[in-house]
This record gives C-alpha cells, structure tokens and sequence, in this order.
C-alpha cells in the first residue's frame, strides 16, 4: 500500500518535470520570436553596425543549433538532452555551459532559502500555536500584529528598507553579494563568518516576512481543533492541559500546516528571486537577473527549469513524509 | 452596521488605507500633470521640495507624478488578473466541487501540481518571450494565466462542505438543476468567502505583477510602481543616499499590500463568525 502510494508520488514528481519541460519548449516558441536571431541582432547594434549577411548568419546558427529542424523532431531532441541534464550553452556566457552556471549557484540559494524556511515555519507554527493557548503569555499578543502587517509585504519591499537601515545608515552589515570581493573562498573559518555576514539581511527579510504567515494559519487551524468534540472529551477525562494542548491540539493542527508548506514553496521561491536581486546573492535569483539583462534565453530557461524540478522534488520529499505524520493517508485513495 | 465595523477593526484599517489611496488618486488625477512622469520633464536627482514634494529620480522624472500615473497601472493589472482569477477559479471549483468524478479529478490535479510551480517563473518564461511588446492590459493577461490555480483551490474546498446541507439537498429535491443550484444556492452562501477570496487574489496579481516589472519585465514606458523600483535598483540609488527616490513607491505599494492584506481579514472575519471568537 504504502509503494503505491510513493510510486504514485513520484509519477506526479515525473509528470511536473515533464510540464516544466515542455512549458520552457512550447511557451517561447508561441511568440514566435528567434532566440539566436534576436541576440545576433542585438549584439550588432550594439556595436552599432548591423551586418549585411546576419540573416546568413542567423541561419548557419540555427542549423547548428537543430533550430530549422520540424517541431516536434526538436521538442524530442529538446526532452532527450534535458533528461541527460543537458541544458545547452549559455548566449551571453559562451562557452559556460547553462547547468555549469546553476550548478554554482545552486548551492547559495538551497542554503538560503532552506534554512530560513526551515526556521520561519518552526518557529511561526510554535508561535501561532501558542497564541491559540489560553495559558500564553502576555506579551505575545503584542509581537503579533506587527509581524501579521510585515506577512503581507513583499520580500524584497523589506529588503530594500532592511539594506537602507542596516547596510547604508548604520553600516553594521555588508551590502551587497555573497562573501566579500577577494575574499579568499574555502572552508575557513572567516570565510564562513564572511557568508554568514552576507546572509543575515536577506535572510532576515525572508523570515520577518514569513514568520507572520505561518503563526496566522497555525492560529487558525487550532481554533479550529481546539474546539473538536475530542478535545473536550481529553478535557473530561481531566489529561493535563499541556498534554491536551501538545498532543491533541499541536498534533492535529500540524498537519494542514504541513499541506500548506508544500503548496507554499513555489511562492516562497518567487520571492527570494527579487530578494537575492536586491542583495546582489549570487544564487539562482541574481543569475536569473542577469541572464534576463542579457538576453539569455536559454540560460534562462534552464533556471526555470532547474527551479521547477527542485520545489517538484521538495514536494515530492514531503509528500512522501507525510504518511508518517498522517498515518490515515497512505491508505486513503489519492 | 457602524457598530459591526467599530468590532472588525482589520476592515476598517483595510478600507481606511485604500481610501486613502483612492483619494490620492483621484485628487491627483485632476491636479497633476502625468506628462512630467516621462523622463526630462523635471530636474535630475532633487531631494523633495514645495515644487516636487516626492522629489524627483535620476532621468528627470517628477516622482509624484510618477505615483499619480503609476499606482493606477499596478492596481489595474492586480484588479484585472485578480478577477478573470476569481471568474476562471469559481467556475472551475464549483464544477468540480458540484459535479465531483472525473470532472473534479482533472481539475484538482491541475490546481495542485500548478500551484507547486513558482508562478513568477513561469510568467518569466511568458514575459521573456513576449519582450518588448508587452502593454499593460497584455500584462494583467499574463498575470491571470496562473491567478485562478489558487481561487480554485480554496473554493472547491469550500463548496464541498456546503454540498452536503439541507438546504441543497431540498433544491435538488424540488428539481433544480445543477447550475441552478450552483448559482441561486451555493453562490449566495458563498458570498463573503468568494469577496475573501477576491481581494486576496488581487494582492498575490499586484504582487505579481510588481515583481515582473522590478525584474524589468513589465511594460517598459509605463511608470508603474515596480517599474519604478527597477530604476531605483539600477540606478544602486540606495548606496547613493536618494532616499526619496524609493520612499515614495514604497510607501504606496505598502499602503496596498497592508490595505488588501487587512480588507481580506476584515472579510474572513465575515465569512467565518468562528474566528471572531479568539478575537
């Protein structure tokens, strides 16, 4: 039962990969616009002098790149080199190759986004859970409210105010980058401390954010538990009123929670792209930037791919998890 | 009614904040001049003054102007996206929510494995290849193509716990036929929730749509707010000290964001009594 169920997952990991796949195919080929014609053309004016023989030119490209070969011969060629993880040259960057490119910085932004998610979502689930408990204390509901009006500003909005105050008028953190520029890059000690410097505000502005959502749809969901038939029951029982509240309330409450983190992640991912634009964090965001600033399509359509494929597996992760959180759902039809 | 707003104090701050905005707008409508958004209309970089209260940006651009003309182009674009959203997500949910089967199977599928995708990117892909071309209604169209994965979503699962009641069962009784019931039934019922739902999908369109234009992505010659801070970032004006600048655009997309964000608690608290409780 329960590889049925991982199986039918994992078909639905497989299904996503496919969509994104032919999603970054099909989509640029609507517009009918040439990527290596538009660069070519691009590049010729900028050096201000459009050649006689681009459109040759243009052509000799496309043959080399299989681009005037039918449809459906390239959209098959196109699958085929994806799932070899072939995500081509990059325009602007020739001869980096597109996967070359993310596999560098891939890792800025894993690290980024997985510990602040990590920690906003533990942390907004305790605190909403709290605030649902009669017992809390006081001074809660006073770090509520500002933390709900932060939940419904954009990442990178806080970013901006977080760099004017942090980076420009006191001057405490560093303002832009990853690590500092010839910084000497290896497993040290001061290196170490040197990313983590970097990473504090734009860490920051993705958890202040965060936090809020997640302790208002924690607060919600034990409302709602709390006022269920068995916890009045465990009350009648008289079970001690943390026992009600950690493993009746908590333990139920956890799990639309844990739906909604999985359905979040896209969203989440969306932001920190304009956040690591902001702060100049040299991951997946800024090189998406840079290779949108640069006309780099295929660059950019391996980013979207890559990124797709890497929430799809997330979801897939903890869809996986979740049976064992929810014992009931690995036998309910899904 | 003005004692049930004195109690519900997120719609009276949600309703207050965008009141404010409408008023801006339309004062400013009448007694700006949103030629002097277009660049060199205004000496570059002064900090705000009696003559340019916002202060102007980097390539003469008037920055009060600029909000005048560039906060109705942001909310136009949420407002639209937001609701073809809510149209498209409402009939989607209510025929699966209704009907069920196989009509329900593919349409929850669809919802669920679209919305584990980061839409930003794939309206990158979108905006990429449409370059160079996009206006600002074609912007609110690219918009909606995924604003209606989450309406569908919270709404289904919304019909689904009306579908059972009395009250439908005794309409199906009587006669009525599905989109009958679907609309003279279930819709009033759902009313405040589907409001909700509304202006939440209005924010995430506006949030959208502002992260497309401060990717550079938008409709280039319009001043829109996220366009706005494109320039800001381009420009490094943080670093250089114009506060002005940014101020402005930020404080109009917070009054936004914070309108929309306490107008649709004001409406859940509406929509469901429950959590007036913990209140």
């Amino acid at each position: 039962m329960s590889l049925l169920y991982v199986a039918k997952r994992f078909g639905v990991f497989l299904l996503i990969v496919w969509l994104a796949a032919s999603l970054n195919f099909f989509l640029p080929k609507l517009s009918g616009q040439d990527p290596v014609e538009s660069k070519l053309m691009q590049e010729a004016s900028l050096g201000g002098y459009v050649h006689a023989g681009i459109e040759d030119m243009a052509k000799e490209y496309q043959h080399k790149f299989g681009l005037d070969r039918p449809l459906w011969a390239q959209y098959l060629a196109y699958l085929s080199d994806v799932s070899r993880g072939n995500l081509n040259f990059s325009i602007a960057n020739y001869p980096r190759t597109v996967a070359g490119m993310i596999r560098d910085a891939l890792p800025w932004t894993i690290g980024l986004l997985g510990l602040t998610t990590l920690f906003s979502f533990t942390a907004g689930t305790l605190l909403g859970a709290l605030l649902a408990w009669p017992g809390a204390p006081r001074w809660m509901r006073f770090i509520m409210p500002p933390l709900w009006a932060l939940h419904a500003i954009p990442f990178f909005l806080l970013g901006l105010v977080l760099m004017y105050v942090f980076a420009f008028q006191v001057q405490v953190l560093p303002i832009f980058g990853g690590y500092s520029a010839g910084a000497s890059t290896g497993f040290t000690v001061k290196f170490v401390l040197d990313v983590l410097r970097h990473a504090v505000l734009p860490a920051l502005s993705i958890v202040l954010v965060s936090i809020g959502g997640w302790a208002l749809a924690m607060r919600g969901m034990m409302v709602t538990t709390m006022g269920e038939d068995y916890v009045t029951f465990a009350e009648a029982k008289g079970l001690r009123s943390a026992t009600i509240f950690t493993r009746y309330c908590i333990r139920n409450a956890i799990l639309p929670q844990t739906t909604g983190l999985a359905l979040a992640l896209g969203q989440i991912l969306s932001g920190a792209v304009l956040v690591e634009v902001v702060f100049g964090y040299p991951g997946i965001g800024a090189l998406l930037f840079q290779a949108i600033e640069e006309n780099d399509f295929f660059l950019i359509q391996g980013i979207v791919f890559t990124v797709i494929v890497a929430l799809g597996f997330a979801t897939f992760l903890l869809d996986v998890l979740y049976p064992w959180l929810d014992p009931r759902i690995s036998y309910r039809r899904t | 009614m003005l004692g049930y707003i004195r109690r519900n104090a997120s719609l009276l701050i949600g309703v207050t904040l965008l009141g404010i905005l409408a008023i801006f707008m339309i004062v400013g409508a009448f007694t700006i001049d949103t030629d002097n958004a277009q660049p060199l209309s205004a000496p570059a970089l002064q900090p705000p003054s009696w003559d340019y209260p916002f202060g102007t940006d980097r390539q003469g651009r008037d920055l009060l102007a600029v909000m005048v003309a560039g906060t109705p182009l942001t909310l136009w674009v949420g407002f639209v996206a937001g609701i073809i959203g809510v149209g498209v997500g409402s009939v989607l949910a209510f025929t699966a929510a209704y009907y069920g089967g196989i009509a329900d199977t593919v349409i929850r599928s669809i919802a669920d494995i679209g919305l584990t995708i980061p839409g930003l990117l794939v309206l990158i892909i979108i905006a990429v290849s449409l370059k160079g071309s996009l206006t600002v209604n074609q912007m609110a169209i690219v918009v909606a193509s995924l604003a209606w994965l989450n309406p569908t979503r919270t709404i289904r699962s919304q019909v689904l716990t009306l579908r059972e009641r009395g009250y439908v069962e005794i309409a199906r009784l009587n006669g009525m036929s599905g989109p009958e019931i679907i609309l003279r039934e279930l819709m009033p019922n759902l009313l405040p929730y589907l409001s909700a739902t509304l202006v939440a999908s209005i924010s995430g369109a506006i949030l959208a749509a502002v992260g497309l234009e401060f990717l550079g992505l938008g409709p280039v010659d319009s001043p829109t707010l996220g366009m706005t801070l494109y320039w800001v970032q381009f420009n490094a004006a943080i670093i250089n000290g114009w506060w002005w600048w940014w101020t402005a655009p930020l404080v109009v997309i917070l009054m936004v964001f914070l309108g929309l964000f306490f107008l649709t608690v004001g409406l859940d608290e509406i929509a469901n009594p429950r959590l007036r409780r913990s209140a």
